[in-house]
């Protein structure tokens, strides 16, 4: 083969290359992007989490919260249903322990909750709740616990049946 | 929040097709170039193999579409891309005196790895049954950095004992050991995060984590480094190094991880220099490689480093184009120097492509972690991107001189079958993460219980009972990156949760 005709297949296939990475990098489109509603829930946990000035409005469903301004501190764990609603609890910086156990801060009345059933303690300014290996579970919103995790304010803590949430 | 938009993710396997179709082109194309640019006949035996690497390409394409619908459509087309232009380069290295019939076993190995990551991908369906086998793969991992160094079943090539003989092929159980370490890290981090996070004393700006929550980790670190520094095998013990600072940064998002991990990482190079007369070497050639007594040394001089960098330089801007410089002057020119013939042949421009592919796929690899919901695939999936990103950095920061050349296998192109097969099976992987990222999940009617919108329409639920599932479901697509403070459990994720209690 001539020598003209293999330079020239040599810089089609560079060519060719070039395209593929090209074409690859357009069908991407903005998936790398990161989207606004993640950024709105960025701004709405808190400035350690949302690092850098903020470019644009705040999407609508931040507008709800407080924006980039801090999060207000849960003050009060209150539980809203089961045989024990209406109890409040204050928050500290200790952490508590629920359960039916009689050395738990929330002693639960409830026949479905274990003796040491969950744990809420403070991190930061934030609150994590953990299932401490309870036969029926804790529940944060709609999912089951596997390990512990951040509570907001609002959230429903289930156990057995009683309903927990923290207060501002 | 009913007033939020979710991102849907389409399956985008068509795409994949026509990439996969474009890459295909390129990796056969070089092939054949190959043989024009020699004069070679094209025999029977190029269109046979470029059917064989085609139609495996294909059929993990068919499994994907069948298996994971939703899996990333741009990592596999890459990777085919990558692989092929590297059989076509250890093809190109065949025509030379120093190497014959590589290529054939190249291609066999890419066809017994690709059929392990579609056995892998087919039989696992859900990354996070990987999650059970935490410690069973510590358990295999410090097996398979063993092996070599038992008498009777390891062998020594080049000064670095990570050889097994295996009878009718050598293998490298070190290759495997990168996987099966990520994934008990990622296990056991993802077990174990929070305790690491919370308990612990602070001393000044940093938290010491207990030693006894991170106890695990570092035996398993120091026994992948202590066998890797025994079997002179320094490029892995990096790699395993910076995999373990990597996924422990990403875990617990403390820059003082960073900070130790470098402070280690001297002290380390230090004592290697010290007592490892292997690394001294590789530290004096790095330092004087162009000083005549060096290069002219006839064992362990800078020979291979500067022909190296003298075929980078004689590729120029454009190359030499494949088939038409001298890569073979440069010794292991189709395995750990295998940048340096691309370098010469494709020259700037094609390499910085092929670089700039590697760049695409750790981008894709940390997509995948971003956007799954688990903790564990998501330090699974960033420990691969690390995995690949740190073999691709020192491989070719060692022969830009950047760093000192260790022996590492430039991910999908060098030739070496069991670098070959960790690398799809770590694909396999990643592919199945970003299916689990991407596709649509199923959850209750609460989709978001947080903040105050929704605390109002749960009330119905609560009678449920303990325990009581939600039997009513709707599609709603997975939300996209979620942001650093989200928490990451899924209904789906009921794995034990070993070594918290």
């Amino acid at each position: 083969m001539s020598e003209l005709a293999v330079t020239v297949l040599q810089f089609g296939l560079l060519l060719l290359l070039w395209i593929l990475i090209l074409s690859i990098i357009g069908a991407q489109g903005r998936d790398m992007t990161i989207s606004k509603r993640s950024r709105a829930r960025a701004a709405a946990s808190g400035p350690s989490a949302a690092p850098g000035p903020r470019n644009g409005p705040p999407a609508p469903a931040a507008a709800s919260h407080s924006g980039p301004t801090p999060r207000p501190r849960p003050r009060r764990l209150l539980v809203s249903e089961g045989p024990l609603a209406g109890t409040e609890l204050p928050l500290g910086s200790a952490s508590i322990m629920m359960g039916r156990a009689q050395e738990c801060t929330l002693v639960l009345d409830d026949d479905y909750a274990s003796g040491k059933h969950a744990r809420l303690f403070p991190q930061g300014s934030r609150w994590f709740l953990e299932d401490l290996g309870s036969t029926n579970g804790t529940w944060l919103g709609d999912e089951q616990l596997t390990r512990a995790s951040t509570v907001e304010p609002g959230d429903r803590i289930r156990i057995g049946k009683t309903v927990l949430e923290l207060r501002t | 929040m009913s007033t939020q938009t979710h991102q849907v993710y389409k399956p985008r396997r068509n795409l994949e097709l026509v990439l996969l179709l474009m890459a295909l082109t390129v990796a056969i194309g070089a092939q054949m170039l190959v043989a024009f640019a020699l004069d070679e006949p094209i025999t029977n035996d190029y269109f046979v193999e470029g059917s064989v690497y085609a139609g495996l390409v294909l059929a993990f394409h068919v499994v994907l579409r069948l298996r994971a619908k939703y899996a990333d459509p741009f990592i596999l087309p890459i990777v085919v891309t990558l692989n092929g232009l590297g059989i076509a380069m250890i093809h190109r290295l065949d025509f030379t005196a120093s190497y014959s019939g590589v290529a054939d076993r190249q291609l066999l190995w890419t066809g017994v790895s690709i059929v392990a990551a579609i056995v892998l991908l087919w039989l696992l369906k859900d990354h996070r049954r990987l999650r059970q086998l935490t410690y069973i793969s510590l358990a295999v991992s410090v097996l398979l950095l063993f092996m070599p160094i038992l008498p009777g079943l390891g062998s020594e090539e080049n000064g670095a004992r990570i050889w097994v003989d295996l009878g009718f092929a050598s293998f490298q159980p070190s290759e495997i050991a990168k996987i099966t370490l990520a994934v008990f890290f990622a296990g056991f981090l993802a077990n174990n995060r929070d305790l690491i996070l919370l308990a612990g004393r602070k001393v000044g700006p940093v938290t010491f984590p207990r030693l006894r929550d991170l106890a695990p980790m570092f035996i398993a670190w120091i026994v992948a480094i202590g066998v890797l520094v025994v079997q002179n095998d320094l490029g892995n013990a990096l790699m395993f190094f910076g995999l373990f600072v990597a996924v422990i940064y990403v875990a617990t998002s403390r820059f003082s991880w960073i900070a130790i991990g470098a402070v280690f990482m001297l002290f380390g190079a230090a004592l290697a220099y010290q007592f490892v007369g292997h690394f001294r070497d590789r530290v004096e050639i790095w330092l004087n490689a162009f000083d005549p007594e060096i290069y002219n040394r006839a064992f362990g001089g800078s020979h291979q480093v500067v022909q190296g960098l003298f075929g980078l330089a004689h590729g120029g801007l454009a190359g030499t184009g494949l088939g038409s410089g001298n890569p073979n002057m440069v010794s292991l020119a189709n395995s750990d120097m295998i940048i340096t013939a691309f370098g010469e042949e494709l020259g700037f421009i094609g390499l910085s492509a092929m670089l700039l592919l590697y760049l695409l796929l750790f981008s894709r690899y940390m997509r995948a972690g971003l956007g799954t919901r688990d903790t564990f695939g998501k330090l699974l999936a960033v420990g691969l991107a690390v995995v690949l990103v740190l073999q691709v950095f020192v491989v070719v920061g060692g022969i830009t001189r950047v760093i000192p050349l260790t022996g590492l296998a430039t991910p999908f192109l060098a030739a070496g079958g069991s670098a070959l097969l960790a690398n799809w099976l770590i694909v396999a992987l990643v592919l199945l993460i970003s299916h689990a990222a991407r596709q649509p999940v199923i959850v209750g009617p609460m989709v978001n219980a947080t903040g105050e919108a929704s605390s109002g329409t749960e009330s119905r639920l609560q009678s449920d009972g303990p325990g009581a599932r939600e039997t009513a479901v709707r599609r709603h697509s997975a939300p996209p990156a979620p942001s650093p403070t989200d928490e990451d459990h899924t209904r789906l994720d009921h794995a034990p949760r070993g070594g918290t209690q």
